[in-house]
């Protein structure tokens, strides 16, 4: 007898029978070693594969390597001084840690969106346009469309629609981060990758964010790392578990909080450590 | 244990309380506060108040055992001496008093009295009295003059008028307006000639010095200069015959004038300022004067080596030197600090580099101007004459001190003042905004440009202001690379190529120097200190300000910083 400890919301999931088997793959996972400096090694032969346009979703205790994990899908771990990465993501069958990718042209493809709200200081307007600003695109018409679009997505719209011009920095924290997302799905990445997005937010933006989530994923394929395991069984199709920088355990959400098939993912959504 | 205990309180337990670390915070601040109110106060009634029109004095004076005379001027201060000090200075005085009045008068009439001022004692002044027609006459040369007007001539013949002193007055009126004639074709049109023509035979001598025109081209040129050449010649000397006729039209009116002693001067309308009898002047009407004073104090050249007139190309010279000298150490100090901050791979090396810039703001100015004097002048400046003005060698056009090299070396003085301003602002620049950026696709140069720069011009600005007080108050350095007593021209004028900054200029930091230490009238020059002094204050202060205006309309602009 499995415990079920958890509440399977009703947000999220609209296909009850997935099937990794079944899936498109957007990015592949293989073989993932990556080292900080010193050669502490934050992730351990890592392997699996995100389905397009679903929601996949990262869970496990702190400093397990969720984060970094989905930080090297965006390469955003370069940054990183004395970083060293072995094996490979692919992104439609290109390795993206090859030798002459480019890292901000891989960003326009895969979008990310962190812990904590970041506008720039800047209008809500030129939040928006600016990932298309960086692409050159300067046409009044074609940014107020983008714009337009964009926060219409986000589901910010209504919201912002009369001061478009005024300061990103006037905007409650829900609406910054779903500012945010918009300002991400501006320049159409393929993959959105949000680290705990809601982490930072009172309940009531927190559900928002959530069902924003629920909307994107029939345009893009989502990675979502979230401490909140209610969140990560509400709003994703498949969970991934990791501890101690090892991918535990991978499967549909459903199974993997109903029927896991190992006893540490399940002591560990049960809540007997963490 | 008594909680509310207000009968006694030991000594331990008050400065436990921290009531008295409150005492000596409020005591240094109040005496930082008076200091710089005090210090302002002092400079402003030592400096302005000399342009307050005084009242002269008339006196008769008599020392014991001697003829008494008549004194006139006005009174600049009185003190207190001991008796011993004046017998030991020589004179003679039957009174028995432990100390004795003295007075300073300025009685003017150097050419007549050798000497502007003069030291009186007040026992033995009698009869003061302050005559309504005793006039004062500020003279271009010579300094005051004080006496009563007797006759007016024209053309050396005594004329009659019903008003004395209108007519004076009237005739003032017109011998400054053919003064001012005279200085802008002097100053303006001569002057513009004067350069047209050192520009043409410069360009001669280029020609001949180049080896690479042929013969046939360069006899071309010479013509087409020699062609310049007199026409300007033909301008400058219808210039000259202008100026003769003004020189005469100034020259036809003189006045005669009677001093205390009865000495009658004859004085040329030219040589006149401007006359006014501040006996008989009311309180608005010394008020308007003042206000005329002080405006030429601010707006005119100086006069009789530096003691009269005003300081305007000093200001101009600072604010121009300051100016220019933000222009160079901002983007230079700017760049520095990015690749210290974004791009250096930090380090052993990066730590070094920070800690030569820092004990860079420690080397002494004046080390600077040694610097300056010995890289920038001697070596950067005769190179470039070399290569660029070969044709003026060997009289130096950029290898000797200038308005240029000045603000170079100020430039590498307030370098470091900038680079870790704005390092400082880099550092503060929340890294979630450079990840949101680059996660948006953005290369590191464009976040860089975007959004870490904007947001860090706040911490650049005030990098510059410190930079501007710094700068605007330094003298040392200067003395070596570009600064004079007197400079002939402004910087900035219609010449082509408009600034030029191979010229030397005026500042007033050297201005208070030079009227305080090295002027030939001490006590002339004196309130000229103080005001010079506080508009140096006032200047910077200005620059200051405007600086730190910009910075809080930038601060609110991107305002970010306290994700």
């Amino acid at each position: 007898m499995k415990t079920h400890a958890i509440d399977l919301g009703s947000i999220g999931r609209s296909q009850q029978n997935l099937d990794i088997g079944a899936e498109d793959i957007s990015l592949s996972v293989r073989n993932l070693n990556l080292y900080y400096e010193g050669k502490k090694q934050a992730l351990y032969d890592v392997s699996l594969e995100i389905p397009k346009q679903r929601v996949t979703a990262f869970i496990g205790p702190s400093g397990c390597g969720k984060s970094t994990l989905l930080r090297c899908f965006n390469r955003m771990n370069d940054l990183v001084d004395g970083c060293e990465i072995e094996g490979g993501i692919f992104l439609d069958d290109e390795n993206i840690y090859q030798k002459g990718v480019d890292a901000p042209s891989l960003r326009r493809r895969i979008g990310m969106v962190f812990q904590k709200p970041n506008p720039f200081p800047k209008t809500i307007y030129e939040n928006v346009a600016y990932g298309l600003r960086i692409q050159g695109v300067n046409k009044k018409r074609v940014l107020d469309e983008a714009v337009e679009k964009s926060l219409r997505q986000a589901a910010l719209w209504d919201e912002v629609k009369d001061r478009l011009h005024d300061s990103a920095l006037g905007m409650s924290g829900g609406q910054q981060q779903r500012l945010v997302i918009a300002r991400t799905i501006a320049i159409e990445p393929e993959v959105l990758l949000l680290d705990e997005p809601a982490s930072a937010l009172d309940p009531i933006s927190t559900l928002k964010i959530e069902e924003l989530i629920y909307e994107l994923k029939s345009k893009y394929t989502i990675v979502i790392v979230t401490h909140n395991m209610q969140q990560a069984a509400r709003v994703s199709d498949y969970t991934a578990f990791l501890y101690m920088g090892k991918l535990i355990e991978f499967d549909t959400t459903d199974t993997l909080f109903t029927n896991p098939r190992l006893k540490q993912t399940e002591d560990y959504i049960t809540g007997r450590y963490g | 244990m008594h909680i509310n205990n207000d009968k006694k309180i030991s000594l331990k337990q008050w400065v436990r309380s921290g009531d008295p670390f409150i005492w000596i915070n409020a005591a240094a601040v109040s005496i930082s506060v008076v200091a710089v109110v005090g210090l302002l106060l002092l400079l402003t009634v030592r400096g302005f108040g000399h342009f307050w029109p005084a009242d002269v004095m008339e006196a008769k004076y008599t020392l014991p055992n001697s003829e008494g005379y008549t004194v006139a001027g006005e009174l600049v201060e009185t003190e207190s001496v001991p008796l011993e000090q004046l017998l030991s200075a020589g004179f003679e005085i039957d009174s028995g008093a432990a100390f004795i009045d003295r007075m300073l008068l300025k009685q003017g009439n150097r050419d007549v009295n050798g000497a502007d001022f003069a030291w009186v004692i007040d026992d033995y002044l009698s009869e003061k009295r302050y005559p309504s027609q005793l006039m004062t006459i500020e003279r271009r040369e010579w300094g005051n003059f004080y006496g009563y007007l007797q006759t007016i001539k024209q053309n050396d013949a005594v004329m009659s008028s019903a008003d004395l002193w209108m007519d004076f007055q009237q005739r003032i009126e017109r011998a400054l307006l053919l003064y001012a004639k005279i200085e802008e074709i002097e100053k303006g049109n001569v002057g513009s000639i004067n350069y047209q023509l050192e520009r043409l035979r410069l360009s001669e001598r280029g020609l001949a010095l180049d080896d690479n025109v042929s013969s046939a081209a360069r006899a071309v040129k010479m013509l087409e200069i020699e062609s310049e050449r007199t026409q300007y010649q033909q301008v400058y000397s219808s210039l000259q015959k202008d100026l003769a006729s003004l020189y005469q039209q100034i020259g036809r009116d003189s006045f005669i004038a009677v001093t205390m002693d009865g000495t009658a001067v004859e004085i040329k309308f030219a040589a006149v300022v401007r006359a006014y009898q501040a006996n008989a002047m009311g309180v608005a009407q010394k008020s308007l004067l003042y206000l005329e004073k002080f405006w030429e104090f601010l707006s005119d050249e100086p006069r009789e080596a530096n003691t009269e007139g005003g300081i305007f190309p000093a200001i101009f010279g600072t604010v121009m030197m300051v100016i220019l000298m933000s222009i160079m150490v901002t983007p230079f100090g700017v760049v520095a600090a990015v690749y210290l901050r974004e791009y250096a791979k930090q380090g052993l090396m990066t730590r070094i580099v920070r800690i030569a810039v820092n004990n860079l703001a420690g080397v002494p100015s004046i080390v600077y101007g040694v610097f300056g004097l010995g890289f920038f002048i001697y070596f950067l400046g005769s190179e470039i004459d070399e290569v660029l003005f070969s044709a003026a060698l060997p009289a130096p056009t950029f290898g000797t001190p200038g308005l240029l090299w000045a603000s170079l070396t100020l430039a590498l003085l307030t370098l470091p003042v900038v680079i870790v301003a704005t390092e400082e602002g880099l550092s503060r620049i929340p890294k979630a905004l450079r990840e949101g950026s680059l996660a948006l696709g953005a290369t590191k140069a464009e976040t860089l440009w975007r959004v870490v720069i904007p947001m860090a011009s706040p911490a650049m600005m005030t990098g510059l202001i410190l930079a501007v007080a710094r700068a605007a108050g330094e003298v040392a350095p200067l003395m070596l690379v570009g600064v004079v007593k007197l400079a002939p021209s402004l910087p900035v004028n219609g010449d082509y190529p408009y600034i030029h900054l191979d010229q030397k200029f005026m500042h007033l930091g050297f201005h208070i120097y030079d009227v305080g230490f090295q002027s030939p009238n001490v006590e002339a020059a004196r309130p000229l200190v103080y005001a010079t002094a506080l508009l140096l204050v006032v200047i910077i202060a200005l620059l200051n300000f405007s600086a730190v205006a910009l910075r809080n309309r930038l601060r609110e602009k991107y305002k970010a910083l306290d994700m």
